[in-house]
């Protein structure tokens, strides 16, 4: 079987980042081995449990179920960018307070998931959090810290 | 009395919270090494079969493999827990599908998936067995043929397709049985189920010039990891050094694994650095499960509510491999009992080989079948009674200075207030409003675990600044163990935990630990850090006393990091200390402590105890658990609205951390009892080999309120009085909804998961 690479331009973190991708990598793929982005993180590879989330042009995607060569010009923003210039983001500030990380491994695509609601309604409803969320499964937690962290940046929860 | 604003009081962040909110934690598939190779296995096929022929040639053809290993190249030597019956890779025959039989290393992932799949295997398939029943069929085919001839490090009594046997009994169950003006019996049935810790086996096997191997991985001990890949390699420990990744969860399922040997292998026929990272499939193909469990129990009472006699018979399907099945089997039948005071108990156990995954250790070990089982009968018994199930429970519950099944003596039992505590905290909360087409229910359980099991140690040094360096074999699997350690020795120290270092866990050099399981993190490795630590402590006060020139008793520690003259603002800090002891006189400050569980043993007077796989275990936890559930009775669906969870934990050092297991264990529980099941078809092929087949809660199936209720009843052996808390929190879930089930709709489901099939099934038969 020959391999058939191409030339991608990604803009991933707000920089211009030139690799050479199989036609048939994933964004996940490509973010985790060619540009050494590990913080985006392979829980099954199969779109189920959100540890790969990044932002595309601000929405939530699989980065697992997308192919690197369709991203085009859309902006990436993994979790290793989500914070800026700062040393956390609110969300990710939020997660460590509330004492909602433990293993860990899903914590990307929370911190994703999380971002993408935050940003378009800062002060979302328990209701609007746990369906936020919905999309990513955590095994330690019960997600009960999870919810607490962001209703207590929703400023819902003391 | 204890500082309550002291380190261990609060609970700052976990050590590890920002590098992994941040995505810098890094975990076994994060890690690239000059040079790396990525390997990728070539599993079995058939549930069992012999191996006639294993052809590599083209799988070698392909450009870039460049090392293949069969079971053909591998020595052959046998590892286990208990009983030894596995090799790194099959050999004559295959016992499973999913098992590994040969691995590749090639320049890339594509590439070695490729290669495993060129390489061809010839099977003569055999009759499989593939549930205890099948196995013990009187013509059933054998699993393994060699069994008498494999090393056991205790005899169970094992043979045909019965891995080990065990017998545990107190007291004359026949004649209290005769007693009893209520008996109820029953048949109970459990699944199994698989860990789906988020991030699956991996690991990094790396080489150096004279082929000792360095292995990265993501496992429960260092320790166990090393010694298994040396006897899988034939090398001596010296030339295996295994280090610990983070880990991305566990929960039983990252014990010693055959995964490591063939990582190693490789990077040694190679010479050079080798990743394995399975797939999601294949971790659920490959590793382990809880034991299903067919439970056949039956309890007694005195009209008066007064328990009497329980019977117990327990058989555990161990799938392919004995791994920890000996012990997991003798944990169930330990607990089976309950935190009650039965004068007369009998309980019977096998586990049987099975052409499936092996079983294995997770979360509960046994307990959780046993506890299902047992908890649900405690409610049926009630209503046979006509007593409130809370009541019986309270009536029966066991009390400090009772013994534990076995007849180890119980120092501290809080399992009454636990309940009453659930009890009273549901009753306190306003009602939920009902739900169309629902019926309501409130269930209730109470759990018996322990925390104290195997070896374990801590080494302290004072360094140069006054700062410390604390160093353990306990590796944090998410639960917090790392917070925990350095909570406890800066605590003892009165420094802030910044100025507490902690070592990653590197067999090179980390003091030695069994592993992290069995909720024994807090209460093993925490009473070696404390111990440790107070022992430095001292050595730090005798020192500062030769540099003060008084005695040692006037002294005591300041907070912040000095020792000074009782009631005389006189000090010197730990850097003055530290400096002085390196400098001039005394040598460097340091202290190690180890030891092997050493509470009370069973007591071979009160029971009879054949073939148990432990020589000792103990410091029970307690714990209570209700539940308030709906049941749509059109649909047959299940939900948790409510839970309450109370639990001992001897000592809280990170309340927080308490909390997340509690919480974490319960719905983890939640997923046992309602949905999570593995499926095997009839010829041995797994089906649930996904996240979308096999599922696990999501946080629109928990319920917003899981009250987690943390008891503090101090262990009298623990410098600060903490026990575990990581298993129990699973184990009343199931029961805790089944007699919630009851509760609201009168059927009484004894199999899990209680699936909405189950359950319709059960009410239309009301």
């Amino acid at each position: 079987m020959r391999e058939h690479n191409v030339r991608c331009t990604l803009n991933v973190n707000a920089t211009m980042r030139d690799t050479l991708v199989r036609v048939d990598a994933t964004l996940l793929e490509v973010l985790r081995e060619n540009l050494d982005l590990t913080g985006t993180k392979r829980g099954c590879n199969h779109g189920v449990c959100g540890a790969c989330n990044v932002l595309l042009d601000g929405t939530l995607v699989r980065s697992c179920l997308m192919l690197a060569v369709d991203v085009g010009e859309r902006a990436i923003v993994t979790v290793e960018a989500v914070a800026g210039a700062r040393p956390f983001s609110d969300v990710q500030r939020a997660l460590i307070d509330a004492g909602a990380i433990q293993c860990g491994f899903c914590t990307p695509g929370f911190v994703m998931a999380l971002t993408a609601l935050f940003a378009h309604d800062p002060r979302p409803t328990r209701a609007a959090i746990r369906a936020a969320i919905s999309g990513n499964l955590c095994r330690c937690s019960g997600y009960v810290k999870i919810v607490e962290a962001a209703e207590r940046l929703a400023g819902v929860a003391p | 009395m204890r500082d309550p604003d002291t380190a261990a009081r609060r609970s700052p962040p976990r050590l590890d919270a920002a590098d992994k909110a941040t995505g810098r934690a890094r975990y076994a598939d994060d890690i690239r090494l000059p040079g790396m190779l990525h390997a990728a296995i070539h599993t079995s096929q058939q549930a069992h079969a012999r191996i006639v022929a294993c052809r590599t040639d083209a799988a070698l053809a392909l450009p870039g493999v460049h090392a293949i290993v069969t079971g053909a190249d591998i020595a052959g030597t046998r590892w286990g827990g208990i009983v030894k019956d596995e090799t790194m890779l099959a050999r004559d025959k295959v016992r499973y599908v999913g098992e590994p039989i040969a691995a590749v290393a090639a320049i890339d992932a594509a590439t070695a998936i490729r290669a495993a799949a060129a390489i061809e295997v010839d099977y003569e398939p055999l009759r499989c067995v593939l549930s205890p029943d099948a196995a013990l069929a009187r013509d059933a085919p054998l699993v393994h043929e060699g069994f008498a001839a494999y090393v056991k490090t205790v005899d169970g009594g094992g043979h045909g397709n019965i891995v080990f046997e065990t017998d545990v009994a107190e007291g004359d169950v026949d004649h209290a049985f005769a007693q009893c003006d209520a008996i109820v019996e029953g048949t109970f049935e459990t699944q199994a189920q698989h860990h789906v810790y988020l991030e699956t086996n991996g690991c990094v096997a790396d080489v150096d010039a004279s082929g000792r191997i360095t292995l990265y991985a993501s496992c429960q001990s260092v320790h166990h990891a090393q010694q298994r890949v040396a006897e899988e390699l034939g090398e001596p420990m010296a030339r295996i050094r295994v280090i610990a990744t983070r880990v991305g969860g566990a929960f039983g399922g990252k014990h010693a694994s055959n995964l490591h040997s063939i990582a190693a292998w490789l990077a040694r026929a190679a010479r050079r650095p080798v990743k394995l990272v399975l797939s999601r499939m294949q971790d659920f193909e490959v590793q382990r499960s809880r034991h299903p469990a067919r439970i056949w129990m039956k309890t007694g009472a005195r009209r008066d509510g007064t328990i009497l006699a329980r019977d117990v018979r327990v058989t555990l399907d161990g799938g392919a491999y004995a791994d920890e099945s000996p012990a997991v089997l003798a944990f169930a039948l330990l607990m089976s009992r309950g935190p009650y005071r039965i004068p007369n108990v009998r309980a019977h156990g096998a586990v049987v080989y099975t052409n499936k995954l092996r079983a294995g250790s997770f979360r509960g070990f046994g307990n959780p079948q046993a506890t299902f089982a047992g908890e649900s009968q405690i409610d049926d018994l009630a209503a046979s009674l006509g007593i409130d199930s809370c009541e019986l429970r309270l009536r029966n519950a066991m009390r400090a200075g009772d013994t534990a099944f076995g007849g180890q003596p119980v120092a501290s039992c809080i399992v009454g207030d636990a309940l009453m505590r659930v009890r009273d905290a549901q009753r306190a909360a306003s009602p939920l409003s009902p739900r169309e087409g629902t019926q309501r229910g409130i269930g209730f359980a109470v759990m018996s675990h322990i925390s104290g099991l195997m070896g374990t140690s801590a080494t302290v040094q004072l360094r140069t600044d006054g700062s410390i360096a604390l160093a353990t074999g306990c590796v944090d699997i998410g639960q917090g163990a790392d917070t925990v350690m350095v909570q406890m020795c800066a605590e003892l120290l009165g420094v802030p935990i910044e100025r507490v270092s902690y070592a990653q866990q590197d067999s090179d050099v980390s003091p030695y630990n069994w592993k992290t399981a069995g909720s024994r993190s807090t209460y093993m490795t925490g009473r070696a850090v404390s111990v440790a630590t107070i022992e430095m402590r001292q050595r730090m006060i005798d020192q500062a006393a030769q540099m003060m020139e008084c005695a040692a008793a006037d002294l005591e520690l300041v907070p912040g990091g000095a020792v000074g003259l009782v009631g005389i603002p006189k000090r010197v800090s730990f850097k003055d200390i530290a400096l002085h002891s390196l400098f001039r006189s005394g040598g460097p400050i340091a202290a190690t402590h180890g030891f092997v569980f050493d509470g009370p043993g069973f007591d071979p007077k009160r029971a009879s105890i054949h073939r148990l796989a432990f020589a000792n275990l103990g410091v029970y936890t307690f714990g209570a658990h209700c539940v308030e559930v709906d049941v749509d009775t059109a649909t047959g669906a299940v939900a948790v609205r409510r839970a309450w969870c109370a639990h001992d934990v001897g000592h809280a050092i990170n309340p927080v951390s308490c909390e997340g297991q509690i919480q974490g264990g319960f719905v983890q529980g939640m997923g046992y009892a309602l949905t999570e099941a593995l499926h095997w078809n009839d010829d041995g092929w797994l089906t649930t080999t996904t996240l979308a087949d096999y599922k696990i809660p999501g946080a629109l199936d928990v319920p917003p309120d899981i009250h987690a209720i943390v008891l503090e009843d101090p262990e009298p052996s623990h410098p600060l009085g903490a026990k575990g808390i990581g298993e129990p929190s699973l184990v009343g879930a199931a029961p805790a909804i089944a007699n919630a089930i009851r509760a609201a709709t009168g059927v009484r489901l004894t199999t899990l998961p209680m699936t909405p099939e189950r359950v319709l099934d059960a009410l239309e038969t009301r």
